[in-house]
């Protein structure tokens, strides 16, 4: 049976700090409970410091200062949002390294109203210098993925999902994956899209790009993989955060651009995540209207 | 007045053309100087060595009086001064841990500097490092949340190898009653002193708590 990707960062983690000393935890009570092997096993390097998140920050920040490579877990807007500055000012104005890892993607906690949302994640980290952001789509994905990043020079954003793709692709940090070529169309789905956008279009002659890095972002493989003009995006949180690197990658060529995603709305019903992706047109189905209105076909 | 205080005051003078410093460069001079003469452990020509004590200026504005103190200490060349927030030089109105030999953590928003003071401290603790943190906060920073979220953090982890400055210069907008007192409700042990007495700077810096964080308020009148 497969496991969460919250149960395969705990898995990930284990396993690395035993080989990585440098490696250490920092929690803010979100997910205390499931790593709880893991502070008992390394009081030195893993501690919940509670409900703090503005701190919890700038401490990973101290920590990396002297050497040691912080994870930061919690859920979006107390990982995101609240401690924005201390991400901006102590992480990618000193150029430091850290890993902040953040689980209730969008509206994953859709029982819980738009202060426990997390959709403007990737668009306000976009704008860091330096700031990696990796959207993994399967927990196989996240593992290769963390692995990957985990201790180069950079700050490095992972978000996890709980609406996971029921395949693992071959992934590679900061390279789109090619998952099939075609010649009316490329899109580009980015992490737990790819299983609607494959569905969407099943039997469309189409290119599709798989990304599960969104910065860097690979504009070589776009570029060897753009033969039409047409490029439909298909992202999991607000609408176009790649519309700019795609417009660059491809600035020689006249584009057209279909970006889909979560739209810019507040969000005031209660539900299951299902009934949101019904309502805002992120089912295969509505997805697929978009692409053939947008194709004409 | 120390005679490396008065060139102090003219390095701070190179900087800025006039003896007019601003009243945060002012207001930190003594204790800085103080903690650098007497009780940090450096070496200017290894400012990265691992052997250091670490400071950081949590407050991160008015740095005048920090520059002129790391280029009278052979951080990096007093000329440096001259070019004081200009397009050429790298001594900026805040600093730059990446620009500046000697700067620890590159500070300037309030709130920001007393968290990562306690990452350090928690990652000297991880290394069974000896070595103090010191870090210098301001009396109008103590409006910020994040000050007291840390407050609190480092009195819950008993981290005694960290040791705040608050220069309290009456700048603060807010009533914060009794500083010391306020420390000690989150478990750090406090002192006040006079922030111009340096015979009361020293002997409040070399203090060390076996057990608990300290604290000590430096009133500027």
């Amino acid at each position: 049976m497969k496991i969460s990707m919250r149960d395969q960062m705990v898995e990930t983690l284990e396993d690395l700090f035993v080989h990585e000393q440098r490696l250490t935890l920092l929690l803010a009570d979100i997910s205390a409970s499931l790593f709880k092997d893991l502070l008992r096993k390394y009081p030195q390097r893993a501690y919940n410091l509670g409900i703090l998140e503005q701190t919890l920050i700038g401490v990973a920040a101290g920590m990396a200062l002297e050497g040691y490579i912080p994870i930061v877990h919690s859920i979006v807007p107390f990982l995101v949002e609240r401690p924005f500055e201390q991400l901006k000012d102590d992480f990618s104005y000193q150029r430091l390294a850290g890993n902040f890892i953040s689980t209730g993607a969008s509206y994953d906690y859709s029982t819980e109203g738009m202060t426990h949302h997390g959709s403007g994640d990737v668009q306000i980290l976009r704008s860091l210098p330096g700031m990696q952001i990796v959207v993994p789509g399967t927990a196989r994905e996240f593992d290769t993925l963390f692995r990957a990043a985990c201790t180069n020079d950079s700050p490095t954003y992972y978000r996890m999902g709980a609406s996971v793709n029921p395949v693992d692709h071959s992934v590679s940090f900061g390279k789109l994956t090619v998952v099939r070529r075609g010649s009316q169309a490329t899109l580009i789905a980015v992490g737990p899209m790819l299983a609607h956008v494959l569905e969407a279009a099943q039997d469309m002659d189409v290119t599709i790009l798989y990304c599960t890095t969104v910065a860097p972002f690979d504009a070589e493989t776009l570029r060897a993989n753009s033969q039409s003009s047409n490029i439909v995006l298909v992202e999991p949180y607000y609408e176009g955060v790649l519309v700019p690197d795609i417009v660059a990658a491809l600035k020689h060529t006249p584009l057209r651009i279909e970006a889909i995603g979560v739209p810019h709305q507040v969000l005031s019903h209660y539900g299951t995540p299902a009934q949101h992706d019904q309502s805002i047109g992120l089912t295969p189905q509505a997805i697929r209207s978009r692409i053939e209105r947008f194709l004409q076909i | 007045m120390h005679t490396e205080l008065t060139s102090i005051n003219h390095l701070m003078a190179l900087a800025t053309g006039d003896e007019k410093h601003d009243t945060s460069a002012h207001s930190t001079l003594h204790v800085l100087w103080v903690l650098y003469d007497r009780v940090l452990h450096y070496d200017s020509a290894n400012p990265r060595s691992e052997e250091r004590d670490r400071f950081v200026l949590s407050k991160g504005h008015g740095p005048l009086a920090y520059y002129a103190i790391l280029a009278a200490r052979g951080f990096f060349p007093p000329s440096a001064l001259k070019n004081f927030e200009t397009w050429e030089g790298f001594l900026g109105g805040h600093p730059d841990r990446n620009q500046v030999p000697g700067v620890e953590a590159s500070t300037g928003s309030l709130g920001h500097g007393l968290p990562m003071a306690i990452g350090i401290a928690l990652a000297l603790r991880a290394k069974k490092s000896e070595r103090r943190v010191f870090v210098l906060v301001g009396d109008g920073e103590c409006n910020e949340g994040s000050v007291w979220e840390a407050i609190l953090l480092a009195g819950n982890l008993a981290l005694s190898n960290l040791t705040c400055i608050v220069i309290n210069n009456h700048s603060s907008t807010l009533s914060l009653g009794n500083l010391a007192e306020k420390f000690a409700a989150f478990a750090w042990t406090a002192t006040t002193i006079d922030g111009r007495s340096h015979a009361q700077i020293e002997h409040a810096l070399l203090q060390r708590d076996a057990l608990r964080p300290s604290a000590i308020i430096a009133e500027i009148a």
